[in-house]
């Protein structure tokens, strides 16, 4: 047999029917909805008298409009257009009995958050979501990716998408990494070298030995971002960090099913003799703690660095940073760490886990947050607020003065009440520094949770390696 | 969803890269639950200031590109989110045809479900057509998706190439969801293989 990927495994396991133009229709194992990229694909439904095909493969849950404070249940607290989305998303799960986690309920979050948690996300499948950060999920070695509206009509009424097959790119990061580097680093320094457009037409397998020894966590936040390096998706090969993850999840399977899916998730993998059509190889010991300077994600440098110059660049970068560099109000040769910020903002699908807020906790034990600073820290779901609240983090970022907040995408795109004011600086652990992606005017920083958390802590730009001593 | 044959129209040049999805439609305008009305948010941040006011300079907002529907811009168009408003931003704005020497993945799909056509063109093309698109109104591009190519005012013809299916469904104006069904037993037995082989999803 020929030598395959884990892409062209996954792949050639969910094809329904294929075209000899290489048209296939992919069948879907699991789908997540939420409210902003749904409410005209149910209404199609409606209007052509369609039911959801698998409404049990169908997992919704409210997150980007939903404010982060207390008293959020009230739709009184949301502005009417948010509540209205929210109130359709609620309407359509019941009639068309899909799974459901209002925001009432404490297993609500971020959808990308939600589903590995509650075990929906198992490696092997096919998963969408009308959301490009879909590619999170591949970290289980599913193949995830983001649709559009239509597409989340088509998977509701088909359980199928239309997709021709993308090519196979490995990204390979080997050795290991350094003391304060972390899988945050790791996935914005990716994307530093290859660029937002590098994985476009590609889905990515992310391997070597710095893929495997990160935690389950670690390799979601890698994952995450394939997406803004262009990619369809990113996998990761399941391992025993895999399925130690996964045991045991409410969704998971158990007893006999468990031994016999694992049996079969043992055998995907990528042939060590797989064909690929693009290869990168980085040296993880050459990855350093990273911010970026500009407004898209590829705008990556070491904290240790300085603005760059518009003259550093070719083509139409050149007129991308100028413009980029005036947005974000940066002069060309200051070091990054002498950038003072004005707020911190700890959350989002990338790093708002567990183990997203110890590192930042870490940091932030025993210190304050620097005085005039706004901090919020945003849990990926209620869960993950319960879990931080029960280990004391939660006591510790408040005592720092941190605002401690109730689980949502919050200030990652400033669709619910979170936002920045024009001109308003921060050290995010997001996941986009998109002009205005944070507010109108706002100039987004990406970094790690532990990044951020020392940013917080001096009111600038700041290399957390100083703090670890 | 409307057929897509050939277009003649004013084209307006963006000749900026990385055009991101919050640019094209930024959120405040996505918690909306129709697909209709986003055009005249089409790009807010650029096109308006802070009271809302257009900004004279913005290339949609000057006389001459009035009634355009095209759009030629830098390379990676579309890159972030998934949002469909993109696309439905651009058609309600009279956008139909969007011509880049790249696109991002999603919202080149996207394009396909709502009657846009997006054309990719090596960058010396899109560097003509951008040149041709600064002339303003006088330069009217035509558009023939049946023949896959473009043709400037001056008669300089690029052809581009394009998914056969896609081509197909788009020239037909066709309902994805509707041809899918047809497949409806296909989807049946799939589904009763799986439900043998992996019984746990
Ligand atoms: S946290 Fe941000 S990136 Fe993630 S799903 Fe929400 S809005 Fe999208």
């Amino acid at each position: 047999m020929a030598p395959k990927t884990l892409y062209d495994r996954i792949w050639d396991a969910h094809v329904a029917h294929s075209a000899p133009d290489g048209t296939c229709l992919l069948y879907v194992d699991r789908h997540l909805v939420h409210e902003v990229t749904s409410p005209q694909a149910f209404e199609g439904l409606r209007l052509a008298n369609r039911r959801v095909r698998a409404p049990e493969k169908t997992i919704a849950v409210p997150d980007h409009n939903v404010p982060t404070t207390d008293g959020r249940e009230d739709p009184k607290n949301m502005t009417e257009d948010s509540a209205i989305q929210v109130a359709e998303l609620d309407r359509n799960a019941r009639d068309f009995g899909i799974n459901y986690y209002p925001v009432s309920d404490v297993r609500q979050g971020i959808v990308h958050i939600v589903g590995p948690e509650q075990g929906w996300t198992l490696p092997g499948m096919t998963v969408v979501c009308g959301d490009s950060h879909t590619s999170t999920h591949g970290a289980f070695g599913a193949l995830a990716h983001g649709i559009g509206t239509s597409e989340v009509e088509h998977v509701l009424a088909t359980q199928t998408l239309i997709q021709k097959k993308s090519k196979n790119m490995k990204v390979e990061i080997t050795g290991k990494l350094a003391e304060g580097v972390t899988a945050k680093d790791v996935t914005l320094s990716i994307i530093g070298n290859t660029g937002t457009a590098g994985g476009t037409g590609y889905v990515i397998e992310y391997c070597g030995s710095v893929i495997q020894n990160l935690s389950m966590e670690g390799r979601m936040t890698v994952c995450n971002m394939a997406i803004e390096g262009g990619a369809r998706a990113g996998l990761i090969a399941p391992d025993d960090t895999t399925f130690d993850y996964v045991r045991g999840r409410p969704h998971a399977p158990k007893g006999a099913l468990w031994e016999s899916a694992l049996t079969y998730w043992r055998t995907l993998y990528s042939d060590a003799d797989a064909e690929w059509d693009k290869i990168v190889t980085i040296r993880g010991e050459e990855i350093a703690p990273v911010v970026t300077w500009g407004t898209s994600p590829e705008d990556v440098l070491a904290i240790t660095d300085v603005v760059p110059s518009p003259n550093n660049f070719v083509g139409g970068k050149v007129d991308a940073v100028t413009r980029s560099l005036e947005y974000m109000g940066l002069t060309p040769g200051t070091k990054l760490a002498d950038v003072k910020i004005d707020t911190v903002f700890i959350g989002s699908c990338t790093n708002g886990r567990i183990e997203d807020l110890r590192a930042a906790a870490k940091v932030l034990r025993g210190k304050k947050v620097k005085s005039g600073l706004r901090a919020m820290v945003v849990p990926g779901s209620g869960l993950v607020r319960a879990q931080a609240e029960e280990e004391g983090l939660a006591d510790i970022f408040r005592t720092a003065g941190f605002e401690w907040r109730h689980a949502g995408c919050s200030m990652c795109l400033a669709m619910n009440p979170d936002q920045l004011a024009p001109g308003e600086r921060c050290a995010a652990t997001s996941n986009r520094n998109f002009e205005g992606r944070q507010g109108r005017g706002g100039r987004t920083h990406l970094m790690s949770p532990a990044m951020a958390a020392a940013a917080a802590i001096t009111g600038t730009l700041t290399d957390v390696r100083e703090m670890m001593t | 969803m409307k057929k897509f044959t050939t277009l003649t129209g004013i084209a307006a040049p963006l000749p900026l890269v990385n055009v991101d999805t919050d640019m094209i439609i930024p959120k405040q305008f996505l918690k909306t639950i129709k697909r209709s009305g986003l055009g005249v948010h089409l790009f807010a941040d650029m096109r308006y200031d802070e009271d809302g006011q257009e900004i004279a300079d913005f290339v949609l907002n000057q006389p001459r590109y009035q009634g355009c529907s095209i759009l030629v811009t830098g390379e990676n168009f579309g890159c972030g989110s998934s949002r469909e408003h993109a696309p439905w931003a651009l058609l309600d704005y009279g956008i139909k045809c969007v011509i880049s020497s790249s696109f991002a993945d999603i919202f080149y799909n996207n394009c396909f479900k709502n009657g846009i056509l997006p054309i990719q063109l090596p960058a010396d093309a899109v560097a003509i057509l951008t040149k041709d698109a600064e002339k303003g109104s006088n330069a009217r591009i035509i558009v023939d998706l049946a023949d896959q190519s473009v043709t400037t005012a001056d008669g300089k013809t690029f052809s581009f190439e394009l998914d056969p299916f896609k081509k197909h469904c788009l020239l037909h104006g066709l309902d994805d969801i509707g041809l899918t069904l047809e497949k409806a037993e296909v989807i049946d037995s799939f589904e009763s293989k799986l439900a043998l082989e992996q019984p746990w999803i």
